[in-house]
């Protein structure tokens, strides 16, 4: 028999999440020679690219050109992608020990953290990643109810996602339409009736942690005004210190926020307030349990030891009359079913990496992870690469020291007839390629980039199944 | 970028020392764990102190003999402890402004972990890679129109 780690027997990999750093780390796998390596991705969706598809707003096309590089990883006679195939309902993390030496869940952070404030769970408040999800055709998420009858909205939070709500909620249909945002909420975006919309963030404009490009972008709406109050565009002393070191993109930022604290309304359709320094205390319902407004305290900055700048409530509240409120105050990880997870940060606890069993601090043989799920929900696709890359290196150095897992049918052949029991509706990256040839012909007809499939069924029909 | 997003990979055991453990004790641990600074924890694990490399060295120019003294002797009392919440890039300001190297960083008054100025630096270098390679495939793409 070959030595493991040979192209006859190559260490054989299972990689859990389809989205960027799953894909970053395949490339890098499958560019080592020593040893070499065979992977197979899954995904409990039918398609690939996780956030870049289902996360990435639908009006940001090139940021999600980036799967043109993971489809030429995909073509790598050593990958294999298998879609619709979800850990803990099809397979188990014990069912993967026997077919692979290696496993990496690289499943991202799919949920949104509760604002924890009375009211949080009335009719009417959402996760802004649930909106994001209905927005972007992720099946899951496709029959979600929005009342976008609702005039007014506000959006807590300053991060990207709260920035891509609110934009989408103020854009145009005109707008939308050039996007592959999913048919129907095109539709129901056509009918709403929002009229203005609130980001709300807890600390100053220096603090917010949308980008430059971004802000610019609020302030360039078609049939949108955007604002800022100008008191609570000024920097407080901290933030003007803290600005002094600062990356030109940062000060640029700030710059653009204070530019927009002098705009004059133009008389378009909708208003968008950025606001800053307040923090919602409590969402107030009316007798059918639906949200009417929000009660607001001031804040203040003040510097923590280690000199970041927090907001602290200072005895000031207001009240925001709104119909509709979406927490957008970060993306959080959910846990795997037998894979270690720690619940406040929402990550699975590595070490560069390495899985670490949290009772023993010591690593899991053969379990590793990349991405959101391993360092939380912070930058940008990109930094999935490097991130990737670390793991990686672990992987590779812990396979030439034989501590890997002692798959009893490392056998890529025995893989396939065992997905095909568990999920005999499993897809292939060939029937992916099929799927997105037709939805990228089905945009064509209406002039769009795509038209997505968004029912898990549509996508097997289409493939005949 | 937050200091959990560091700790988050850094999730082994917190290596910590008494402050009545010798020195050689603790030159060994730097050596054995190929790190650069003990956080010092006293018997109700309540942290009471940070021993560097640098206490060591600085120490040293005083007593050529220090290996048997106890780690209290040397050791920095005055520390600066971080959130999982702090910004990575105040950290690295602070870090930088107040030239010291290393930083425990403290949840609910436990120890959760300590993050060095190579941590910071690694972080920041991975975020501007992240930035530049995200920008290079857009850049790509728009040739590619």
């Amino acid at each position: 028999m070959s030595p493991l780690g040979t192209a006859a027997q190559p260490i054989r990999v299972a990689i859990v999440g389809a989205g960027p750093a799953g894909f970053y780390a395949a490339e890098r796998l499958l560019k080592e020679s020593d040893p070499v390596y065979e992977i197979d991705m899954y995904d409990r969706l039918p398609t690939p690219f996780g956030l870049v598809r289902n996360g990435v707003a639908p009006d940001h096309q090139k940021i999600k050109s980036v799967t043109a590089a993971f489809d030429r990883i995909a073509t790598n006679p050593r990958f294999r992608f298998f879609g619709n195939v979800e850990l803990g309902r099809d397979v188990t993390v014990d069912d993967l020990k026997d077919f692979y030496h290696q496993l990496l869940y690289s499943t991202g952070a799919q949920t949104d953290r509760p604002l924890g404030i009375p009211g949080d769970d009335l009719l009417g408040s959402h996760p802004a990643t649930e909106f994001v999800a209905w927005y972007n055709g992720h099946p899951d998420y496709r029959d979600c109810q929005f009342d976008l009858s609702q005039e007014r909205v506000a959006v807590v939070g300053v991060g990207n996602v709260a920035v891509d709500v609110a934009r989408i909620l103020c854009r145009t249909p005109e707008e939308l339409v050039k996007t592959d945002i999913a048919d129907y909420a095109l539709e129901a975006l056509r009918h709403s009736r929002v009229k203005e919309v609130f980001i709300l963030g807890r600390r100053g404009p220096a603090q917010a942690a949308f980008t430059a490009p971004e802000a610019k972008e609020l302030g360039e709406l078609a049939d949108c005004d955007t604002f800022v109050l100008p008191e609570e565009a000024e920097l407080d002393p901290l933030s003007q210190d803290s600005l002094a070191g600062a990356d030109r993109a940062d000060v640029r930022k700030v710059e653009i926020i204070q530019e927009l604290a002098h705009r004059q309304p133009t008389g378009k359709s909708k208003r968008l307030t950025l606001r800053f320094l307040v923090s919602p205390v409590e969402l107030i319902g009316d007798d059918q349990g639906r949200v009417i407004s929000m009660k607001l305290v001031k804040n203040e900055l003040y510097a923590t030891a280690a000199g970041s700048l927090r907001s602290r409530a200072i005895d000031q509240f207001e009240t925001l009359d709104v119909g509709l409120v979406f927490r957008s105050i970060g993306y959080r990880g959910v846990p795997l079913p037998g894979v270690p997870f720690h619940d406040s940060w929402g990550v699975i606890p590595n070490n560069n990496g390495r899985v670490i069993d949290q009772e023993s601090h010591e690593p899991v043989v053969g379990q590793y992870t990349a991405g959101w799920i391993k360092r939380g929900p912070t930058g940008v696709i990109g930094t999935n690469k490097p991130d990737a890359a670390e793991t990686v290196e672990m992987m590779i150095a812990d396979a030439r020291e034989n501590r890997i897992l002692h798959a009893t049918h490392p056998n890529s052949a025995e893989v396939e007839s065992f997905v095909r029991r568990r999920q005999p509706q499993y897809v292939s990256y060939q029937d992916w390629l099929k799927l997105d040839a037709i939805e990228l012909n089905r945009g064509k007809e209406l002039g769009r980039p795509r038209l997505k499939f968004t029912r898990v069924a549509d996508m097997l029909a289409a493939l005949e199944r | 970028m937050k200091v959990r997003n560091i700790l988050a990979t850094k999730k082994g055991r917190i290596i910590t020392i008494s402050p009545d453990e010798p020195v050689r004790r603790a030159v060994s641990l730097f050596v054995e764990h190929r790190i650069g600074a003990l956080v010092v924890l006293d018997e109700a694990e309540r942290l009471v102190g940070i021993v560097s490399e640098r206490d060591v060295i600085r120490a040293a120019v005083q007593d050529e003999l220090l290996f048997d003294r106890p780690v209290r002797d040397i050791m920095t009392r005055q520390v600066v402890i971080g959130m999982p919440q702090d910004d990575v890039i105040s950290v690295a300001h602070t870090m930088l402004e107040r030239r010291f190297r290393h930083l425990p960083i403290m949840e609910e008054e436990k120890l959760v972990g300590i993050i060095s100025i190579g941590d910071v630096l690694k972080t920041q270098r991975d975020a501007y890679k992240g930035e530049v390679e995200t920008l290079e495939t857009q850049i790509i793409a728009q040739g590619e129109d």
